[in-house]
């Protein structure tokens, strides 16, 4: 290892610390959504219980709303920036922050899901006026002080601002311009939504197991993925994408330390995205969580967790992509073939739901294995497509979950569902659009998106994940037909299900999500343009 | 007729079409599709609650209505086109712009030319007769509208696919079509058998869906457009290996939706749908959309001699294939299916003839639209009468009770066996001579098919309508109600005169700026060959007259018979194929992966009972719900990640 | 490697001397057993029998030591801060006196919600 690097470790030379400059309008949006979060806790302090959820709602409604027309803002006002790809905006706050094409991009649809996911928390009519969540976590499943709590219509409003904390971690996590600064993006995002994943109202001790089972595996890739940092720091002497990339393409040696690194860092972000080996959680959390929870942490956490991996591994791995690649086919095509396969043999909706969204993970990976710039697909245009057209389906799949219900909270069984058409024909077809998005029927954007991440890929030369993939998605398409079937044609067990009648709250969700896949499958000409035009990462 | 001529294309004409801008007439194409999608999401979503509302009492009207506006549409698009000038018969209109990704783009377009608007006819004009049909046949159906509802459904997938101007949007069809089928299949669920073959044509047609499907990424990837047109003029600058490629992959494609060997499985268990269904989905329209797929991609074909020769392969070897279980099947409408298959290789065959054959083929699939649609009504009309026994060994004598049915169906019989002056003697006659004048053998197979069907639909003519009366007790049979006898008689009516599109050469020169046109000369005169075929088919006939005419048909189907029977009756082991090929590996791999997610399993509803009770029994053994197994997997795969990226390093 | 040497030499040193300090404890020790010896943790929570309602131990300990992690935290990053104060001017007081309320608005949060009662 040469001296310049250890230097860096060590510090010998101390120089005088000068006072960050920091743009703070470029980064408005991430301040908004944090401000919120904070204003949500003093909420929680002071504002009379009867008051405490409307207030909440108010503020995390108005926050994401406002931090989106902040993210429009910023948007309009990018640079574009020629280099040797093209790209707008550019690292900001002292090259901690990169805000970009994609950033923004980013940004935007998260806050997109946050405010759906929002509005999903806020239902309060499917329960006898109560939230999805549980009145008084801190109460013993089953006891009398939980009975007495639900009596007093306690409940638990810290949700929002938990949402907003966990919201802001998103969109830190998919602009971070340094692996210091991801990893803390990381924590931010992870620790709400693990214990939002224990808060459930009806069957709590899964919820609390859940909670549990997150926590401990989160914890546990998050180490992977801190030690993977510590080992690329190891190698280039800095946290900076920037400065990592020019120490990767100037091969300055200690190649191992970096394999290893890009290695672990690499496992920390499949564990998140939900890919195979690393998905085990998934199942079993997207059960056990809240519904809506369920429904914010697959867009939200998928959304982020891609846009910051492709960032990683573009900006500052880009030299070293025939390193990593091999292993991201590898794993690319073990996700989509395991998760459409393993959701054939599911009978629970939120457990199918989960094994489509592994599978997922897999399509994306194809599309990481694209070009990075140039005049057609590139990877980021398709992923970032694809993760509009998948999240706002996924949201709806899970909202459409919420509503079928019997005696015991949410019925989940398959074969509860069975007869839904006929109790419910507008719920029932919508659950079917979001399905055959989920399987990239075409008309709906979910064939788009398999479309671009396929076109993206095969430019890219990786025709074989093509072909897996184009495999896999045949695969699926038959279990998801098969569920639509059940829906519409098998005769329904007992009393069939009972479909609740939720507040407009729910049903725009469902239409909002309903209109956008439909639209995204129809008219997808003003999304591809936006995320075409949100060019490269730059750094 | 030895001639093996060497087939050298000239210069593809059909790259000289110019498609023009829609005007008048032709800018309400449009209205082809979008009034049976309507009619469809009307009947489909609408009014879900009542069982008795307006909906379930007219809707099979508003569905026949909306076919039949369809068809009126299709008609005046045609006349228009016929008023047009030979070089602005391709018309083009651009609806929206589906996608547009740098320099890509894909338009939902109309692209109706000479080619889509016969198929526009057929599709719409036969449809509306099974409309018709169904209204009669379905009556006592509780679920009518949800039938009619996916008839429509199908015309406006099948209108998709066959207007599409660009083959992403035909994928669109093809899927629509697809589903369609599937769902009209299973459409009586509660038979078991029923759900399980919907199960099977979907799963094989994925198959050949997926050839489809890479083949449009090919496209994409050589030439940056999947435009039908531009690919065709973008494919003569490719490579050799590119245009074999692709035509390999769209036959895939082909055979999985034709239903040609290797893909044929689903066809005959598809045979569980309503008759109707199987008239109009798996006999005229659908099953052919193979051949439109190879005709449409003709430019592709006709560079490469690979492809074109995979091909003839293909349909030579189905159009045996399907005459032999034709000729094992008792089950009416599983030797008609056999014989569906049959012919479909026969235009599969044409087609792969090149320029020589792709008019024929488009003529032999019209022609086998109209007779074979007539003959499964016929045999949808004999069902109905017969409460719904499909066993042919349980008719017989039925001409005298049914006498509508019995002389529509024998003309649809007169015109498969390829009777002179018949619609078939004409198409089928053209495919045999073209096919004498390229190649040989595959003559030689088509001139034998010919003597297979003549024999096996004899058969299937003697069984039903002749011979000793051998009904079950309870079974009174009687001629079906008028509202199902009249598209019959149009069907007869058509089968009969349908040779007449090629009067002077008339589909021949209608087509050509579509598929370009050839002409192999034989070594002998034309009216050789057709005696020739005649004289097969003579005996054919005769065979079966003297096998099954002559003496007693049991009651059951006798055990000891020859190992061909055998092996037709068992559909020429294609299950068994599939079963070895692909069934078995899957199972082992769904039921390893239920083994491995043991979590939350009952099994009770999905249909998959028996292969989730294996797994659950199991050992739980990586889906184990214990945090210390998923670290512990998280842990292996991140050794394993680390180690691999090391190692690559090394090597 | 050289570089490293420091540091191998003083991992070495931890390692042998954690491993010294539990050798050499049972080894020199007296040994006198109580019941607070043999239990799992001797920091003044009892895990079994289960405490009533529901097996759980009482948090306060917890809340407690979180709290004061978190002005622990608090003072680590004032440190730097105090020392680079002047060359960080008006920046650094804004940017610390944010960081102090963000805290605060935690505090006041546990502090209604009545997490610094012990009873």
């Amino acid at each position: 290892m040469s001296a310049v690097s250890v230097q860096a470790i060590v510090g010998a030379a101390p120089s005088p610390i000068e006072a960050p400059d920091v743009d703070y309008a470029t980064i408005s949006p991430l301040l908004i959504i944090l401000g919120a979060a904070v204003l949500g806790v003093l909420v929680e302090a002071f504002v009379p219980r009867a008051y405490r959820f409307v207030t909440q709602i108010a503020v995390a409604v108005v926050g994401v709303v406002a931090a989106f027309v902040a993210t429009v803002v910023v948007g309009a006002g990018l640079d574009t920036v020629d280099g040797e790809v093209t790209g707008r905006g550019g690292p900001t706050a002292m090259g901690s922050l990169s805000v970009d094409g994609p950033a923004v991009v980013t940004w935007a649809m998260l806050l997109f899901f946050g405010l759906l996911g929002v509005l999903l928390f806020a239902e309060r009519r499917l329960d006898g006026g109560l939230s999805a969540f549980t009145s008084q976590a801190s109460t013993p499943p089953g006891s009398a002080d939980e009975r007495h709590a639900t009596r007093l219509r306690i409940e638990h409003s810290e949700v929002f601002p938990l949402a907003m904390f966990a919201l802001g971690g998103m969109m830190f996590f998919a602009s971070a311009n340094d692996l210091l600064g991801m990893f803390v993006a990381l924590e931010v995002l992870s620790l709400p939504l693990y214990l939002m994943c224990g808060l459930a109202r009806r069957r709590r001790l899964l919820s609390q197991e859940a909670a549990m089972k997150y926590f401990l595996l989160g914890a546990f890739s998050s180490a992977f993925f801190l030690y993977g940092i510590a080992m690329v720091y190891g190698y280039a002497g800095s946290f900076g994408l920037a400065e990592i990339s020019t120490a990767v393409s100037s091969q300055i040696g200690g190649q191992n330390l970096l394999l290893a690194g890009m290695a672990l860092i690499l496992v920390g972000l499949l564990f998140k995205v939900a890919a195979v080996p690393f998905h085990a959680w998934t199942p079993d959390v997207y059960q056990g969580a809240p519904t809506p929870v369920t429904a914010f942490m697959a867009a939200g956490t998928k959304a982020a967790a891609f846009v910051a991996m492709l960032r990683i591994f573009f900006v500052a791995f880009g030299g070293a992509r025939w390193d990593w690649a091999p292993a991201v086919w590898a794993i690319a095509i073990i996700t989509m073939l395991f998760g459409a396969i393993a959701s054939i043999a599911q009978t629970d909706v939120k457990r199918m739901l989960a094994y489509s969204s592994i599978a997922h993970a897999g399509f994306l990976l194809v599309g990481m294995a694209g070009l990075t710039s140039g005049d057609g697909v590139t990877s980021v245009s398709a992923v970032l497509f694809y993760l509009v057209a998948y999240g706002a389906a996924a949201i709806g799949a899970f909202a459409v979950v919420t509503l079928v219900r019997d005696a015991g909270g949410e019925t989940t069984h398959l074969g509860r569902w069975a007869g839904l058409g006929k109790e419910s024909p507008v719920l029932a077809v919508a659950f079917t659009i979001f399905l055959l998005s989920f399987a990239g029927i075409p008309l709906t954007g979910g064939f788009i998106s398999k479309w671009s991440v396929f076109a993206a890929a095969w430019d890219g030369g990786a025709w074989p994940l093509v072909v897996v993939g184009v495999v896999a998605s045949a695969l699926a398409l038959f279990f998801y037909i098969r569920v639509v079937v059940l829906l519409f044609f098998a005769p329904p067990q007992g009393d069939g299900p009972t479909v609740a009648v939720p507040s407009p709250l729910t049903w725009s969700v469902v239409a909002i999500t309903v209109a956008v896949t439909i639209v995204l499958g129809v008219l997808p000409g003003p999304l591809l343009d936006l995320v075409q035009q949100a060019g490269a990462f730059v750094r | 007729m030895t001639s093996m001529s060497s087939i050298v294309l000239a210069a593809s004409e059909h790259a000289d079409v110019v498609p023009v801008a829609a005007d008048g007439v032709f800018s309400w194409m449009w209205l082809l599709v979008a009034i049976p999608a309507v009619s469809a999401a009307i009947l489909l979503i609408g009014d879900g609650a009542g069982d008795h509302g307006p909906l379930d009492r007219f809707g099979h009207l508003l569905g026949t209505a909306a076919a039949i506006a369809s068809f009126v549409v299709g008609v005046v698009g045609f006349v228009a086109l016929l008023g047009q000038d030979v070089a602005e018969r391709a018309v083009t209109q651009d609806l929206w712009t589906w996608m547009q990704v740098g320099g890509f783009d894909v338009t939902m377009s109309v692209y109706y030319d000479q080619l889509s608007a016969l198929f526009v006819l057929l599709i719409t004009g036969v449809g509306s007769l099974i409309h018709v049909y169904s209204i009669g046949y379905m009556a006592h159906d509780p679920r009518k509208r949800r039938f009619f509802g996916f008839l429509n459904l199908f015309i406006a997938a099948m209108l998709v696919l066959v207007l599409a101007g660009d083959y992403l949007v035909l994928f669109l069809g093809w899927e629509g079509v697809g589903l369609a089928s599937y769902l009209l299949i299973g459409f009586w669920q509660e038979k078991r058998s029923a759900a399980v073959a919907a199960k099977k044509a979907f799963i094989v047609n994925r198959v050949g869906d997926l050839g489809l499907a890479l083949g449009i990424m090919l496209m994409f990837a050589q030439f940056g457009t999947t435009n039908i047109h531009e690919v065709g003029l973008n494919v003569t600058n490719a490579s050799q290996s590119v245009a074999t490629a692709l035509g390999l992959l769209l036959l895939l494609g082909a055979c999985g939706k034709s239903a040609q060997v290797p893909l044929q499985s689903w066809l005959l268990d598809a045979m569980e749908g309503p008759t109707p269904v199987s008239a109009l989905i798996h006999a005229a329209t659908m099953v052919t959309a193979g051949v439109y797929l190879v005709v449409r991609s003709a430019a592709i074909y006709d560079l490469s001699e690979v492809a074109r020769t995979a091909v003839v392969i293909v349909g030579c070897v189905t159009l045996l294939f399907g005459a032999w279980i034709g000729c094992a099947k008792d089950d009416i409408k599983k030797a008609l299916a056999g014989s569906t298959m049959s012919q479909i290789g026969y235009m599969m065959l044409a087609a792969g003839l090149g320029p020589a054959g792709y008019a024929f083929a488009i003529f032999h699939l019209i022609t086998h639209g109209f007779f074979k649609a007539n003959m499964f009504l016929g045999a949808g009309s004999v069902m109905h009468g017969m409460n719904d026994d499909v066993d042919m060994r349980h008719y017989g004598a039925l001409r005298k009770l049914m006498p509508l049915t019995f002389i529509t169906f024998a003309m649809g019989y007169l015109a498969i066996i390829g009777f002179p002056g018949f619609s078939g003697f004409f198409s089928k006659d053209r495919i045999i001579e073209s096919a004498f004048a390229t190649n040989f053998w595959a003559g030689l197979a088509a001139l034998l098919g010919a003597g297979v069907t003549a024999f096996y639909m004899t058969r299937v003519m003697i069984l039903t309508f002749f011979g000793e009366r051998r009904w079950r007790e309870d079974v009174h049979p009687h001629e079906s109600p008028k509202i199902m006898t009249v598209p019959l008689i149009v069907l007869a009516a058509l089968s009969v005169v349908g040779g007449a599109l090629t009067f002077s050469d008339w589909i021949e020169d209608w087509l050509t700026p579509v598929t370009g046109s050839e002409h192999h000369e034989l070594g002998v005169p034309a009216w050789v060959i057709t005696l020739i075929i005649v004289a097969v088919v003579a005996v054919g006939a005769s065979l079966a007259y003297v096998l099954f005419a002559r003496r007693d048909v049991p009651d059951t189907a006798p055990q000891q018979v020859s190992v061909f029977t055998r092996a037709g009756r068992a559909d020429l082991y294609g299950d068994a194929v599939n079963e070895a090929v692909f069934m078995r590996p899957g199972q082992y791999l769904t039921r390893s992966l239920v083994y491995v997610d043991g979590t939350g399993i009952d099994g009770a509803v999905t249909g998959t009972a028996e292969l989730v009770g294996d797994g659950a029994r199991g050992l739980r053994r990586l889906q184990t719900g214990f945090v210390r197994t998923y670290a512990a997997e998280i842990f292996g795969g991140a050794l394993v990640l680390v180690l691999a990226l090391l190692a690559v390093n090394l090597a | 490697m050289t570089e490293y040497t420091p540091v191998l030499v003083l991992a070495a040193i931890s390692g042998a001397f954690a491993v010294f300090s539990v050798l050499i404890a049972p080894l020199t020790g007296p040994k006198r057993y109580n019941r607070a010896k043999v239990d799992s943790y001797e920091c003044g929570i009892e895990p079994t029998p289960q405490a009533a309602g529901g097996g759980r131990v009482p948090v306060k300990y917890f809340i407690t030591a979180m709290l004061f992690i978190v002005f622990d935290v608090e003072i680590i990053f004032l440190y730097p801060f105090a020392v680079e104060f002047d060359l960080l001017g008006w920046f650094g007081i804004v940017e610390m006196l944010l960081f102090i309320a963000t805290v605060f608005v935690a505090y006041v949060y546990v502090w209604r919600r009545g997490g610094l009662e012990w009873d």
